[in-house]
């Protein structure tokens, strides 16, 4: 019995352990400042891009909770952050925090009803969330400018380093941001309540048959991942100094889950990063003539990956290399 | 006061039929095989655009395209149910729902490449245009057709599930998949005849809506949301509920654009939060 716990815990700290090609990862995206100095607006949306998808991985690949309204949260942050910067200081480190904590507190209020839904009441209410924040921010022109959105404000740079044209202070935030947020995600996901997290994902009825606060550990996932997304909307704002209905729709949700789809949920939160890589380069290659096509290809790819990549693309490779091995 | 909440019950009554038409064969196959097929709204879109290519290009009268419509929209559902849709029975809510959007965006670049983005419209007869006055009130012709066409279409449907041997099969198979089974119904043959009748209708709606809210290809995203409402409030596998659901909406949609028109949708989104909270499986929802 001792030994079964001793093992039980040394495969959970092996999980945890860096791995080489983490190093390897990360080190690669430092790759633009050098290789595609051109490209590093891309490459700041790409970050950002990744740091919401990897919010919705805590939540939809951890917990399994499945959300068709996270741009509520992404949006909030990025109003937040543009208020903040428009009326009150342009500092962003501060404005970042609370743009956070703006996304948290309104991901903690919804928690409370979204845990108690599952299947197709659950998507339908965090889809319905997510209509009611964006009716509501356009209705609310005063506040939010409405249609045209948020403008008038810029965020001039971030510890002395300014947000230029050539956009690398932009970049080199948004990695950073994009880091810290990842050892916190990663973090959660290693730790003991990232294991009961997989348990109600897993089986939602056993973990409180074995004592686990179920609803109260969902909550929590709840609000962390609302947090992260709502960091990441204000990155957007203060590097783009706009923010725009767009944020909060529901097509950015929809994008988010694809992205998440794409590269693989549940896997060491890596698959939104690499998601995003793959979708924003693509699209950013593919939509210069007509957007509209390019929804021909993401639809092609979504139902490629149903059909033949059910673990999406880091799932793929995993099988991949075990059977080459 | 009186007259216009009587115009917006109409106007409202004659738009949840439309929402009813589009919206019951997705309940019917959700609550059936649990399929969540988003890409429905894209069949109600075949069907308008059949109408439009038949009316505008080809010069038929607007009637005869109905029943065009019906078919292929009935005919695609069936070749994407066949190639498609009958792997993922099994797999996940997640799964089917990407899957779904997939062809939801497939669907919308396929119609921008052949007929543009632009809103297309289709001509209708004399005797469709115009309206009644009735002691101060305005009845719009066409409003009436749609609601005419909505309950003659709800009677049919009706009689043929409750009065019919087929029917009977039918709700068989939506009431318990096994058993029905077991007493030798095949289901599947069920399944894929509701499901090509469940896309026909869309697609019947699909074209009569472009009358009333116009034809793009945007359109199987736009009212994907609607329809979701009207079967989630409903409750799966539910006609009644979702032909209440639908007039609850329609009625309420229209009382949101005429009373508050700087609430926009809210009214509607708010409404389904609230009786989703309420009732999780639906108004009339068994599960």
């Amino acid at each position: 019995m001792a030994n079964g716990n001793v093992t039980a815990r040394a495969s959970f700290v092996q999980q945890a352990r860096w791995r080489p090609i983490e190093f390897v990862f990360w080190a690669c995206t430092l790759l633009p400042f050098v290789v595609t100095p051109a490209y590093l607006s891309l490459a700041s949306q790409v970050a950002i891009t990744a740091l919401f998808a990897l919010s919705l991985d805590l939540i939809l690949g951890y917990a399994g909770i499945v959300s068709l309204g996270h741009a509520a949260f992404f949006g909030m942050g990025a109003y937040t952050a543009g208020l903040i910067a428009k009326h009150y200081w342009t500092e962003p480190l501060s404005a970042l925090c609370l743009a956070g904590l703006a996304a948290g507190i309104l991901g903690y209020l919804t928690s409370h009803i979204i845990i108690r839904f599952r299947h197709l009441a659950l998507i339908m209410l965090t889809m319905g969330f997510g209509l009611l924040l964006a009716e509501a921010a356009n209705s609310a022109s005063d506040l939010t400018g409405g249609a045209d959105g948020l403008q008038g404000f810029r965020v001039p740079g971030v510890l002395g380093f300014k947000f230029d044209m050539f956009g690398r202070a932009a970049y080199a935030y948004a990695l950073a941001v994009l880091f810290l947020c990842f050892l916190v995600a990663r973090r959660v996901i290693h730790s003991p309540f990232g294991l009961a997290l997989r348990g109600i994902r897993e089986n939602a009825t056993r973990m409180p048959a074995i004592g686990a606060p179920s609803r109260a550990h969902l909550r929590k996932a709840y609000t962390i991942a609302a947090v992260l997304a709502g960091i990441a909307g204000a990155v957007l704002t203060q590097t783009t100094s706009t923010v725009s209905l767009e944020t909060l729709s529901f097509s950015r949700s929809a994008d988010v889950l694809v992205i998440l789809i794409l590269g693989g949920a549940g896997r060491r939160l890596y698959g939104g990063i690499v998601g995003a890589i793959i979708y924003m380069v693509a699209r950013d290659q593919f939509s210069g003539a007509n957007p509209q096509y390019w929804y021909f290809w993401i639809g092609v790819m979504l139902v490629a990956v149903v059909m033949f990549l059910p673990n999406g693309i880091l799932g793929g490779l995993s099988a991949l290399h075990k059977k080459s091995q | 006061m009186l007259s216009s909440l009587a115009s917006v019950v109409f106007d409202g009554f004659a738009y949840g039929m439309l929402l009813f038409l589009l919206s019951v064969g997705l309940s019917v196959t959700l609550g059936m095989m649990n399929f969540v097929n988003l890409a429905h709204c894209s069949f109600a879109m075949v069907g308008g655009y059949a109408s439009v290519q038949l009316a505008g290009k080809l010069g038929w009268p607007f009637l005869a395209t109905l029943p065009v419509a019906f078919i292929a929209a009935a005919i695609v559902s069936i070749v994407l149910e066949r190639i498609l849709y009958r792997r993922l029975y099994r797999a996940s809510d997640l799964d089917q729902c990407l899957l779904t959007i997939g062809i939801v965006f497939i669907s919308i670049a396929a119609f921008a490449w052949f007929y543009t983005t632009e809103q297309q419209s289709v001509q209708v007869p004399e005797w469709l245009k115009g309206a009644q006055h009735v002691g101060g009130m305005t009845f719009a012709n066409y409003r009436m057709f749609l609601i005419v066409v909505g309950l003659a279409v709800t009677g049919l449907l009706v009689f043929f599930l409750e009065r019919t041997r087929f029917g009977a099969k039918v709700r068989a198979a939506v009431d318990n998949q096994r058993m029905a089974r077991g007493l030798g119904i095949d289901v599947d043959r069920a399944f894929m005849f509701t499901f090509a009748l469940g896309g026909g209708l869309a697609g019947l709606g699909g074209a009569l809506s472009i009358q009333i809210v116009g034809l793009d290809p945007t359109f199987a995203l736009g009212y994907l949301v609607y329809v979701l409402i009207v079967v989630a409030v409903g409750g799966l596998g539910s006609i009644g509920g979702s032909f209440a659901a639908a007039i609850v909406l329609g009625i309420s949609d229209m009382a949101g654009k005429y009373y508050f028109p700087w609430l926009g949708a809210f009214v509607i989104y708010l409404v389904m939060v609230a009786l989703l909270m309420w009732r999780p499986a639906g108004l009339f929802g068994k599960r």
